[in-house]
């Protein structure tokens, strides 16, 4: 049976399309899931895309937390469902309390999209195993509030449990504490990535193809599970 | 003050008028009294005056703009011509695609951020009104000096401008235009082009037919701002104890722009809709009046049930307002119910306010007073058209004779000087990387970006399945069309239809922003119509119709008037966008030829600026069945897999292109001097129909059969290797030396 992976719409959600195609270049379903709609269709895992959710007003992230699919998808990572935030979807999840910190706007105070070298710091979360620890990969970055902040000895206990996913190398792009680009729950199946891995899957429209390896890690998760 | 209704205006025909505060010439005011047969009421008074305005009426240009559909190309692709919110043109295998670029000059001067968020706002309205997803904006855009404090002020603020409201409608912004000169430093040019695509069943037109449909307004509420946006408005006048000076720059909020995108697209795929148009420059009377005037003639709108931002608005106000993120609709009564349904799927308030009637009349209505009663059709294109007096500038003869000769502009001759003089204008803010400023906007989005900005032109794939693409380049040099407006205007199309067919597409069809000063000046309009002629007659001879596009006058700061800025957008489709061109040498070893000819032309060229501040002589010349020429050539040798890598030659000559390939490419070149040439036109000169290409060795010599067999000169100049670039017995750079002359200069002014 073919995996499906729901990819959440929230009104102001714009990589939606993209994450949806991602799913399939990995060989999975995507399935369209919507921010008013609890029921989570059968899937196996989910993405929450890039976006400027609900105009990202009052703060990024902070109301879509509040819309019901969001109280499905909240349980079902409890319970270890595997979900990946990237970039706005990140936000959604530190806001919704299943990663800690916060994202906050760019040291440098603009929008920024660039091509970024990142290092894989964890290749054994439900969305990185098809990549080897260390292994540095080029993707997308695009972001304006995506500076990662935490107090220390949250950032000590990350360091210390591996739960820090991926780091900037050459160029921290918007000053994120310790040059962090992603991060994971204790459990490994809840993963927030800053960059768009989402736009790296085609030789034609990425910089390199090296993001579909998150799309390929779950599909290897779930069905050896 | 009381509601000013027909019949008062009936009972009242001597009451004074603020016409003039209005932007309306006594002449105008007579003839909206003779039209109606009475004195127009307060809110008609207010239709007119905005309507009738230049930015609405085109009364000025329209005399020379009709040229373009005069002189138009026979072109099988056209769909859908000037006229509507924007042209469409057949891209083939049942796709369509629109686009179209607009100016938002003088708001963006005024307030930045807003002037040029709500630019982004107001095009990609435009395209989805046509029935089209919005697919990728673009954004030509002048400044003055770069090094002027002023320009501090206003960059980064029309840049966060584009990125925050185009970042957030999440369309990729693939390319455009960032030209600093100081004629611009009061009027910065901020244009904006938006691309659509759709199937051919699915365009849409601005009409309102069938008595009984109803008149939906959808979207953002009304508000008070952008009040007389397209003409001047003092709105005391109308309401002294109301909320005192509007702003008249509107405040976009591209979160609901959105919305609104997507749920007006989830309406047209129900097909839901008879008609629509945006709500734009003149807001709600625009719309009311272009929609019954393209349709039957009669509508009937209730005013007092548009939902308000702030209900001390007058009718007036409301029919002026210029408030972003609303759009109108007519619907057969059938199907309001499910059009509502959707809107309020995507959180987006929608209104009937009123219907399609039998008559041939657009009556308003204010609680039951009638406020307006005209024929649309006076409103939306009855309005004045003017003869303005044109006359050839009595100075033109003097600057064109002031030519850039050896003999009045010292020239490099040592290889030294001439390695200084590429990483000058390498580095001059014109010709640098306009990274810091392109890096604030999002390529990605969609996933379907192809080329995007420092490419020739903007690619984007439209079909997943066959690959099909548009591309879309931008060009215009001020410059040019001040030394010469016929042939600058005539460069500017050249130049596009070069990049985009370097690139690999074909060029099908233009949209210009024609920028100029006040048309009241017979110095600006003789330029004016000179661009416009010279424009017609290149698209004729390129066989690439004007689909639509913009003008913008009055962009002059006292007596001072900003160098005429035809800008061009040139369209082109790619049948397969793997075969698409990139700009870099990314292959050591391959052969770089030059095609075209180049002749000593450095008139209104980057090095005269950058190295004498000169503008003088007359701009490069223009061969148009050359253009043709090449551009065919560049198409076959990309669809045939023939080169690698091309480069147009434009600002800065072969020098530039070299650099910019060589960098994007991160490899260097080693380059030869034809025999014959001297080294400084070689690098410099700015001739048209020139591109610089690398050739696989393998395809060396069908590449060279096919330029014979067209008689297209192409000479090999070198080779793509190592790191640095070499001009042989003249200089050597290396890739590190143009990538610090290159880079960082934006930012160091600016950031």
């Amino acid at each position: 049976m073919t995996t499906r992976v729901g990819v959440v719409t929230f009104p102001g959600s714009l990589d939606d399309r993209d994450a949806q195609r991602a799913v399939r270049l990995a060989g999975a379903e995507p399935v369209a899931l919507w921010h008013r709609d609890k029921d989570l269709h059968q899937v196996d895992a989910v993405v929450l895309p890039g976006g400027f959710s609900y105009g990202d007003y009052l703060r990024c992230g902070a109301i879509s937390r509040f819309s019901p699919v969001m109280d499905t998808i909240i349980e079902q990572a409890k319970l270890g469902m595997p979900v990946l935030g990237i970039c706005n979807g990140f936000q959604v999840l530190c806001e919704s309390h299943l990663l800690p910190g916060a994202l906050t706007r760019n040291d440098s105070l603009h929008f920024i999209c660039r091509d970024q070298k990142l290092r894989i710091e964890n290749a054994s979360t439900a969305w990185t195993g098809d990549y080897t620890q260390g292994q540095e990969i080029v993707v997308p970055l695009k972001n304006g509030e995506g500076r990662f902040v935490a107090d220390e000895h949250v950032l000590d206990a990350l360091e210390a449990e591996g739960r820090i996913v991926a780091r900037y190398l050459d160029v921290n792009p918007n000053g994120s504490y310790r040059d962090i680009a992603g991060i994971s729950n204790a459990a490994g199946n809840v993963v927030g990535l800053m960059p768009h891995p989402e736009h790296a899957i085609e030789p034609l429209t990425g910089p390199t193809t090296e993001g579909l390896g998150f799309f390929t890690s779950v599909l290897k998760q779930l069905v050896s599970a | 003050m009381s509601l000013d209704t027909v019949k008062n205006a009936e009972q009242t025909p001597d009451a004074e008028q603020p016409w003039a505060e209005l932007g309306l010439k006594e002449d105008e005011y007579a003839r909206i009294r003779e039209i109606l047969g009475r004195r127009p009421t307060g809110a008609e008074l207010a239709m007119y005056s905005v309507m009738w305005s230049e930015h609405c009426s085109y009364k000025s240009s329209k005399v020379h703009l009709k040229q373009f559909g005069e002189k138009a190309p026979a072109n099988d692709a056209m769909l859908v011509g000037i006229g509507e919110n924007a042209g469409v043109v057949d891209v083939g295998q049942g796709y369509a695609v629109t686009f179209k670029v607009e100016s938002h000059n003088h708001p963006s001067y005024i307030e930045p951020y807003q002037g040029a968020a709500t630019g982004i706002g107001g095009i990609v309205r435009d395209i989805l009104a046509m029935g089209a997803r919005p697919v990728a904006v673009m954004d030509p855009l002048r400044f003055g000096a770069a090094d002027h404090p002023d320009t501090r002020r206003v960059l980064p603020g029309i840049v966060a401008g584009i990125g925050g409201y185009g970042n957030c409608l999440g369309l990729p912004n693939i390319g455009g235009e960032v030209v600093f000169d100081s004629c611009y430093q009061g009027n910065p040019l901020v244009n904006a082009l938006c691309v659509g695509v759709m199937k051919h069943e699915d365009i849409h037109l601005a009409q309102a037919s069938g008595a009984g449909n109803k008149v939906i307004l959808y979207g953002a509420r009304t508000g008070g701002d952008g009040i007389g946006g397209v003409s001047v408005l003092a709105s005391e006048t109308f309401d002294a104890t109301g909320p005192a000076k509007r702003p008249a720059v509107q405040v976009g909020d591209p979160f609901q722009e959105k919305l609104l995108i997507e749920c007006t697209l989830e309406i047209f795929s129900e097909k839901l809709v008879l008609g629509i148009q945006d709500l734009g420059g003149a807001g709600l009377s625009c719309a009311t009046s272009e929609l019954a005037s393209a349709g039957s003639g009669g509508m009937r709108v209730e005013l007092d049930t548009v939902p308000l931002r702030d209900s001390s608005l007058s009718p007036e106000e409301i029919l002026m307002s210029e408030s972003q993120e609303r759009m109108c609709a007519i619907v057969e009564p059938g199907k309001v119910d499910r059009f509502l349904e959707i809107c309020e799927k995507w959180d987006v308030i929608a209104t009937v306010i009123g219907e399609v009637t039998d008559g041939e009349r657009l009556e308003i209505f204010w609680h039951g007073e009638q406020v307006v009663d005209v024929p649309p059709r006076t409103v939306a294109h009855d309005g004045p058209v003017y003869q303005r007096p044109y006359a050839r500038p009595s100075w033109q003869d003097a600057l064109q004779a002031d030519a850039p000769t050896a003999e009045r502009l010292q020239r490099p001759v040592t290889g030294e000087e001439l390695k200084a003089a590429l990483l000058a204008v390498a580095g001059s803010p014109n010709q640098a990387s306009k990274a810091w400023i392109t890096d604030q906007y999002d390529r990605y989005v969609i996933g379907n970006t192809v080329l995007a900005t420092p490419e020739d032109s903007g690619m984007v794939r439209i079909d997943e399945e066959t690959n099909l693409g548009v591309s879309v380049a931008t060009d215009g040099n001020g410059r040019f069309a001040k030394l010469d407006p016929y042939t600058g205007a005539q460069l500017a199309l050249a130049e596009a239809y070069r990049n985009v067919a370097a690139g690999g597409a074909k060029p099908l069809a233009v949209s210009d922003c024609l920028n100029f000063g006040s048309p009241e000046d017979p110095d600006v309009m003789w330029q004016f119509a000179e661009a416009c002629r010279g424009l017609a007659d290149a698209c004729q001879i390129l066989g690439t119709p004007v689909t639509g596009g913009n003008v913008s006058l009055y962009n002059q700061t006292g007596e001072t008037a900003i160098h005429p800025t035809p800008v061009v957008a040139v369209l082109g489709v790619i049948d397969d966008v793997n075969r698409r061109t990139p700009i870099g040498f990314a292959e050591e070893g391959q052969h770089l030829y030059l095609l075209g000819d180049t002749a000593d032309e450095l008139g209104g060229s980057a090095w005269s600026e950058v190295a004498h501040g000169h503008l003088g002589g007359l701009p490069p010349k223009v061969d148009l069945e050359r253009e043709r020429l090449l551009g065919e050539i560049l198409i076959a040798a990309s669809r045939d897999g023939m080169i690698d890598a091309a480069h147009d030659l434009s600002d800065g000559g072969l020098a530039q292109a070299l650099v910019e390939s060589c960098l994007k490419g991160g490899n260097g070149a080693r380059v030869i001097v034809p025999a014959g040439l001297d080294p400084f036109v070689f690098l410099f000169s700015e001739s048209a129909g020139r591109a610089v290409v690398a050739i696989p060795r393998s395809e060396e010599l069908r590449f060279n059969d096919m330029c014979g067999a067209r008689g297209l000169p192409a000479t090999r100049i070198g080779v793509v290797d190592g790191d640095v670039l070499e001009i042989q017995g003249q200089f050597t750079v290396s890739l590190a030396e143009l990538k610090d002359a290159h880079t960082g200069v934006i930012e160091a002014l600016l950031a």
